[in-house]
């Protein structure tokens, strides 16, 4: 059976997802030690214990995510994070940065290590130093490569592999994106956030809202019509005689198509972005995954039509998992 | 503090590549690392350049190094990565798939491309046998002064970028392609047009960033001119410039100027200026509050 990883802002959300179906849940706490640190979001450590013995008692796995680079003269903050998450009997820890895994092998040997996204691990020789070095037992893939490329790269390792399959896409190599410092001083390695709503404004200009970004226009919609968040990769812009969407399109990542061909790929678990999201929205989500891969396990047919409400009136992609998408 | 160029991010010609470094033999900079970082498909076209530059480089007593490919993904590339460590030069990586290929008990440097953030990140690269570390250009300058210190204490020298378009991501997506609507794999190598990156801006006309195949940059340039007393300070050992077009040597003189401190950083920055790709500097990361920030007089 393939894994449900699901994600989770709050306890609310956690008990949530797991009465959804979660097989596991990921979540984190409420600093800059993860790359969801977003106002009112994730769990102190007082608030794990408890949800992690809620969980475990219905039979899912919490997953912690400490996936931001600690900063220079503090990362203690990160090392006492590591003890909480340890004390409070969580199943495994996501890391990304090279000095907080040394120090979690070193120090927290005992505890479970999965490498975050945000390490960027696009290939085996990335996953085998990782899995070698700090012994990291599952790696989350990086939305840059093939399903091809992904079964592949199982052929060539021996740690379990985690891949997304929903939810929001980052369009470059993840944890090597410094454009949100770039226009607003903040990002994701450094303060867990991205393109922070404290830095957007929307500024009406003539028969136009313009979405703004630290400064940078990231969008311009007539007034009467909706207004994207200005996710600075997202952004409408102008390049010599061409204006569009340079990187990306506002899209989110929907690969519920692929997932019977990640499971041949080796896949291990299948992830769902989304601790900002709300509780309901999550419930509804892991319902009609953990269906999914009931099915999957089955053999029977997959309930895709369920998922389908889910992106209704949203554009999504199957992102790199297509090659055209490069 | 002395001085450092880094590898050529742009698509250039063997021979506009050949000029380059033949020139670059007599700048005053103390080392140069060459070698593809962004994409593999451009290296066909110009590898054959690399022995000789190197060769050049070291006769005209610079040390050098050969850089790994900042994302690696493809076998093709695997090996690429591998073949660099059996060239006889230092290895400067930049992509942490590199550490995997890295044979015993060699020493190696490590490029702005990987996320070294903090000491443990220093101290643990350092016991791998890093022995000079390039720092990402988004860290300030409170961070780069406690890593500089855990540079001295591991045996590492520490450099931070000073000049060039800042590198800010990389993707798996080229942009080159899709802005002539194209994939990667019929790109037709449409990046060698853009000589120092292709230029985006914002709907209001405002320069923000610059594409270079599958890299993101800033549209300004990044400009140390401010900061080379504090940096020198913080124990940074030496400033990173980064390959543009227009006279490069100039540029390397201006900086070694600067940090002998025989020009101030207004002349410094009127000096450079005119030739700086996007016609405007940047030098937030070091002080905030956005990375995009110039909070300098601009000289008229």
């Amino acid at each position: 059976m393939m894994e449900l990883v699901c994600p989770a802002g709050t306890p609310a959300a956690l008990r949530a997802a797991v009465e959804a179906g979660a097989h596991a849940v990921y979540c984190g706490f409420s600093d800059e030690t993860n790359a969801r640190n977003f106002p009112g979001l994730n769990f102190s450590p007082e608030e794990l214990v408890p949800a992690v013995a809620g969980a475990h008692k219905r039979g899912a796995k919490v997953l912690v995510a400490l996936n931001t680079f600690p900063r220079a003269g503090g990362e203690k903050l990160w090392h006492q994070r590591l003890a909480d998450a340890e004390a409070a009997g969580v199943d495994a820890v996501i890391l990304a940065d090279i000095g907080l895994l040394d120090y979690a092998a070193t120090h927290h040997p005992n505890l479970r290590r999965h490498l975050s996204v945000q390490a960027a691990a696009a290939n085996p020789d990335a996953i085998n130093f990782y899995a070698e070095a700090f012994d990291v037992k599952r790696v989350v893939l990086p939305r840059v490569l093939t399903v091809a490329e992904i079964s592949a790269i199982n052929k060539e390792i021996d740690v379990e592999t985690e891949a997304f399959v929903f939810g929001g896409l980052c369009v470059m190599a993840e944890g090597r994106c410094a454009l949100s410092s770039y226009a607003t001083g903040l990002s994701p390695n450094m303060n867990g956030v991205c393109s922070p709503a404290s830095h957007v404004v929307y500024a009406e200009e003539g028969p136009d809202l313009a979405a703004k970004l630290g400064g940078f226009t990231i969008h311009r919609t007539p007034k009467d019509r909706p207004a994207p968040y200005p996710t600075l990769c997202k952004g409408c812009f102008t390049s010599g005689e061409q204006t569009g969407h340079v990187f990306e399109d506002p899209v989110s990542l929907d690969a519920r198509h692929l997932i019977p061909a990640l499971a041949k790929a080796g896949v291990t678990a299948l992830k769902i972005e989304g601790r900002q999201r709300s509780r309901a929205y999550v419930a509804e989500v892991v319902r009609a995954f953990r269906a999914a891969t009931d099915a999957l396990a089955d053999g029977r047919e997959l309930p895709l039509a369920e998922l389908a409400r889910l992106t209704e009136g949203q554009s999504a992609t199957a992102g790199a998992y297509a090659k055209t998408w490069r | 503090m002395d001085l450092t160029v880094g590898s050529n991010l742009f698509f250039w010609t063997a021979d506009a590549t050949r000029k380059f470094y033949a020139d670059l033999a007599q700048a005053p900079v103390s080392r140069v690392v060459v070698g593809e970082v962004v994409c593999s498909k451009r290296l066909p076209f110009w590898e054959a350049e690399i022995p000789t530059a190197l060769a050049t480089l070291q006769e005209a007593g610079k040390d050098v190094a050969i850089s790994t490919l900042g994302l690696v993904t493809l076998k093709r590339e695997r090996n690429q990565t591998d073949d660099i460590f059996g060239m006889g030069v230092p290895v400067e990586i930049n992509d942490i798939t590199a550490l995997k290929h890295l044979p015993e008990n060699t020493p190696f440097w490590v490029g702005p491309l990987v996320n070294v953030y903090n000491e443990g990140t220093v101290a643990y690269l350092a016991r791998r046998g890093a022995t000079r570390i390039c720092l990402p250009p988004e860290l300030p300058l409170a961070s780069i002064a406690t890593l500089a210190k855990a540079g001295k204490e591991a045996g590492v020298k520490i450099e931070v970028w000073g000049h060039g378009r800042l590198p800010l991501a990389i993707s798996a997506r080229c942009y080159h392609a899709r802005l002539n609507d194209r994939a990667k794999d019929n790109c037709q190598f449409i990046c060698g047009e853009d000589l120092d990156g292709r230029e985006v801006d914002t709907l209001d006309g405002q320069a923000f960033l610059s594409v270079n195949g599958v890299q993101t940059l800033s549209a300004a340039t990044g400009c140390a001119a401010y900061h080379t007393e504090a940096l020198r300070e913080a124990g940074v050992d030496s400033l990173r410039l980064s390959p543009q077009t227009g006279d490069f040597n100039a540029l390397c003189a201006g900086y070694a100027d600067r940090i002998a401190g025989n020009i101030s950083p207004e002349a410094l920055v009127a000096q450079l200026l005119p030739e700086a790709p996007g016609g405007r500097f940047a030098d937030g990361f070091f002080t905030g509050p956005s990375g995009s920030d110039w909070a300098h007089p601009i000289p008229a």
